[in-house]
């Protein structure tokens, strides 16, 4: 048997330093949102000449007064993802571009696609991906509610919010793009987080009503043990189809596996060391779910 | 919980076996027509546009209010009520009337049965709303009315919308209204929909209107450009035909001059008046304005009583077809703005597909050998299951003919990983059964039992996500939680059904067998 509850306190600490620092990024530095939250125009580009590379083309954009350009490698050396706020929100801005290009590098690009969020829709996609984030954790607080008792609720609550926070914390952190797809990641993160962390305190619920001696310090490292080879092998399952999506699933899938990654473990983290260890701290004991049960 | 009837059995094997062939669909032409169903590819995997347009109301609101304008001058003079001071601005009309009458004009407008101001039973409201600030009336329209002139604007504009699109000719193109002032095109395979975009973003209100000077007009003028933005005439504001008197126009070539023009052909009412306007004025210009600029403006010659004509403006073929289409098929109501659009080249939809399937390939070969290494025999059975709940999503995906997004591919791919959740915890738990159970049958029921809470509960919570996305998201994630969602009742029904039978078959056989899950 592993001591995981000789460490609660040290990774509680972590776990605190964590959060602080996500939070801190998160009001400081801020998020790096995508041309979905952002608004803006998004152009993927595949040229048919192999001379052109990201500087000659960064140049050509620059001089286009397109406001703020990005362009970047996406994938191989001949694809291209460009960025730009099209600050005046010009009608024509694709064709515009497209003719600019044309004339400067020959018809040697294909338009493979092309985004232009509007600044009205932009501002609706990021307060409808906020409510989407913010009635999951609302729906899952009323869930764990219903199931257990209110101190497993916090636990449980408390380690979404972490899993969350930690996780956006960290896209802030390597600028790491936010658009649609982040959100449904985020989504399916709330999901496994609470998925793991139910599991486990199922198991500390039965071994509560089974041993009456044993305190609640003891009793959540058991309950983390006997549960301990489903998490593993559920984890790594999950992140085996995660990692081959990440490497194999073309690049604008990347973003999202790599944040359900991210999600993965934390989520596994979470549910051991913030979970139960709110558990111990609000000192549950047998007589916690007894109550519940004569009601 | 270990027992299956032998009806139940078969009940099992066909509804599997159903949603197989239903999977099995998608690679096959089938003749019938049961058969023939396919799952839908999104835009992001076939290729496409996808276009929301905004419905800018304000001209028509401005319009509206011009219109009340006259209609209650007109209106208050038979009451020998005279209106003063009108303004129209902020969309307020607003007037002054004598304060005798004051009392009167605002108990007509709120009177149920008002000629002037339409009153709502359904709603209790009336279409405007009237106010008394310092003596000055404003009248402008009520939250009730603004949302049915936003109804009524937005279902012409469909229309228009949808005869553009069907005339240029996409294949199945999708046009849905979103709210009460957006309308939604998704036109799957077309890889360059600039075409369509500026077909779209035209009004295409049509007016034949003489050339005039200042003095001698009664309906005023406006000075407006032509369409090459450098020359401009006044032109008179008394419209002599517009394209709602069209019938049909197609371009063609004029033999004479060998120049690209657009025909037309007007109704009764339109031959009529064009024929009337040309005998009356030969040798005056004739200004065929579109959208606020002159296309031209040609002499009138000759009387043209036969109702058809021709415009000519240095067309292209291609503008002149354009501008044939855009007149047949009618104006907008109001100017419509491209605020969201979403080009997938086919290439990169294709690209997508193949990294998709890879991604699968490699994802589920990986599961599948970890889940041997770790379960032997039982890893086995969850194997064949997890074919069989991947069959069996594909199936259901396809029954109800699902569109399929890359972000659902993830989705399948992530299905795959969580559904050998349910199967863990099912062995985990027989396995510390097995500890103080001989039996294995015994060990084996209990396992079963005792894992339950904790697989619904894990479900219902990936299910509870699953569904916020597919009421909160839009296209391609829509997808991901269509795929998501689905994927949980087949795992479900795969873990209970199919490997519960193929456990069943084993342990019933090797009863007595020591270590028989390790």
């Amino acid at each position: 048997m592993i001591s995981f509850n000789k460490y609660y306190n040290r990774f509680n600490i972590l776990s605190a330093f964590l959060i602080a620092t996500s939070l801190f990024f998160l009001i400081f530095k801020g998020l790096n949102f995508g041309i979905d939250f952002k608004g803006g125009t998004l152009i993927e580009l595949r040229s048919t000449d192999i001379k052109i590379n990201v500087s000659s083309l960064r140049d050509k954009f620059n001089q286009m007064d397109l406001g703020d350009v990005s362009v970047k490698k996406f994938g191989n050396d001949t694809d291209f993802l460009i960025k730009f706020e099209n600050k005046d929100n010009k009608k024509n801005i694709i064709e515009e571009v497209k003719n600019n290009l044309d004339s400067s590098f020959g018809n040697s690009f294909e338009f493979r696609r092309v985004e232009n969020v509007g600044p009205k829709v932009s501002a609706e996609l990021l307060r409808s991906g906020i409510i989407a984030i913010s009635v999951a954790l609302i729906l899952m607080l009323i869930y764990i509610w219903i199931r257990f008792e209110w101190q497993f609720s916090l636990g449980a609550i408390l380690a979404l919010f972490h899993d969350v926070i930690v996780t956006l914390g960290l896209f802030s952190i390597l600028s790491l793009e936010i658009n649609l797809s982040i959100i449904a990641a985020v989504l399916t993160i709330v999901g496994y987080s609470m998925n793991d962390t139910v599991v486990i305190f199922d198991r500390v619920r039965e071994n509560l009503r089974k041993y009456s001696d044993i305190k609640i310090f003891e009793l959540t490292n058991i309950s983390i043990n006997e549960t301990l080879s489903r998490t593993l092998i559920t984890s790594i399952t999950t992140l085996l189809a995660l990692l081959s999506i990440f490497f194999f699933g073309g690049e604008i899938l990347k973003g999202f596996s790599l944040a359900m990654i991210f999600g993965v473990i934390f989520g596994t983290y979470s549910s051991i060391y913030i979970a139960n260890t709110v558990l111990v701290r609000l000192n549950v004991s047998q007589k916690t779910i007894l109550k519940e049960d004569n009601n | 919980m270990l027992y299956f009837s032998k009806l139940r059995i078969i009940f099992i094997t066909l509804l599997s076996s159903f949603f197989i062939l239903l999977a099995s669909s998608n690679l096959f032409n089938f003749e019938n027509n049961f058969l023939n169903k396919k799952i839908n590819l999104g835009l992001d995997l076939q290729g496409g546009s996808y276009l929301l347009l905004e419905i800018d109301n304000n001209p028509v609101i401005e319009q509206k209010l011009q219109n009340l304008t006259l209609t209650l001058r007109n209106y208050f003079k038979e009451k020998n009520i005279k209106l003063n001071n009108i303004d129209l601005s902020d969309q307020t009309l607003s007037f002054t009337v004598k304060n005798e009458d004051k009392q009167k004009v605002i108990e007509i407008f709120k009177d149920e049965k008002s000629d002037i101001n339409p009153y709502y039973p359904r709603f209790k409201s009336h279409e405007f709303n009237i106010i008394d600030e310092n003596d000055i009336l404003k009248v402008s329209y009520s939250k009730q009315g603004m949302i049915e002139l936003k109804i009524s604007s937005q279902d012409q504009a469909l229309e228009i919308v949808r005869r553009r699109i069907d005339e240029i000719g996409t294949n199945e193109p999708n046009i849905l209204k979103r709210g009460n002032d957006r309308i939604l095109v998704e036109l799957p395979g077309l890889d360059d929909p600039m075409r369509i975009k500026s077909l779209l973003g035209k009004t295409a209100n049509l007016t034949f209107r003489f050339v005039s000077n200042d003095s001698e007009d009664t309906f005023g003028t406006e000075r407006l450009k032509y369409e090459n933005g450098i020359d401009e005439e006044n032109v008179s504001k008394r419209i002599v035909i517009s394209g709602d008197n069209l019938l049909d126009a197609q371009p063609r070539m004029n033999n004479q001059t060998n120049e690209t023009i657009v025909s037309f052909s007007l109704d009764r009412v339109g031959a009529k008046r064009f024929g009337k306007a040309t005998s009356t004025g030969i040798g005056k210009q004739l200004a065929i304005v579109l959208d606020g600029k002159i296309i031209s403006a040609p002499v009138i010659r000759d009387t043209i009583a036969s109702g058809s004509g021709q415009i000519s403006g240095g067309f292209t073929f291609q503008s002149a077809t354009d501008l044939a289409l855009l007149l047949r098929s009618g104006a907008l109501p109001a100017p419509l703005n491209i605020i969201e659009e979403r080009t997938v080249g086919p290439d990169l939809g294709q690209d997508s597909i193949d990294a998709g399937m890879i991604a699968l390939a490699i994802g589920f070969l990986l599961v599948i050998i970890f889940i041997f290494i770790k379960y032997k025999i039982f890893g086995l059975i969850t194997n064949v299951t997890l074919i069989v709940n991947l069959l069996l999503l594909i199936g259901v995906l396809t029954i109800f003919e699902a569109t399929l997004t890359l972000p659902g591919i993830a989705g399948i791919i992530l299905t795959v990983g969580m559904a050998v959740d349910a199967n863990v915890l099912i062995f985990e738990r027989i396995k510390e059964e097995l500890k103080s159970e001989k039996n294995n049958l015994i060990a084996f029921d209990s396992g079963y039992v005792k894992s339950r809470t904790a697989i619904l509960d894990a479900n219902i919570t990936t299910l509870l996500a699953a569904l916020i996305l597919f009421f909160m998201g839009s296209g391609p994630i829509k997808g991901f939680s269509v795929t998501l969602g689905v994927g949980i009742f087949t795992t479900l029904f795969s873990v209970y059904f199919i490997a519960r039978l193929l456990t069943v078959l084993y342990v019933s056989k090797n009863k007595e067998k020591e270590g028989i899950l390790k």
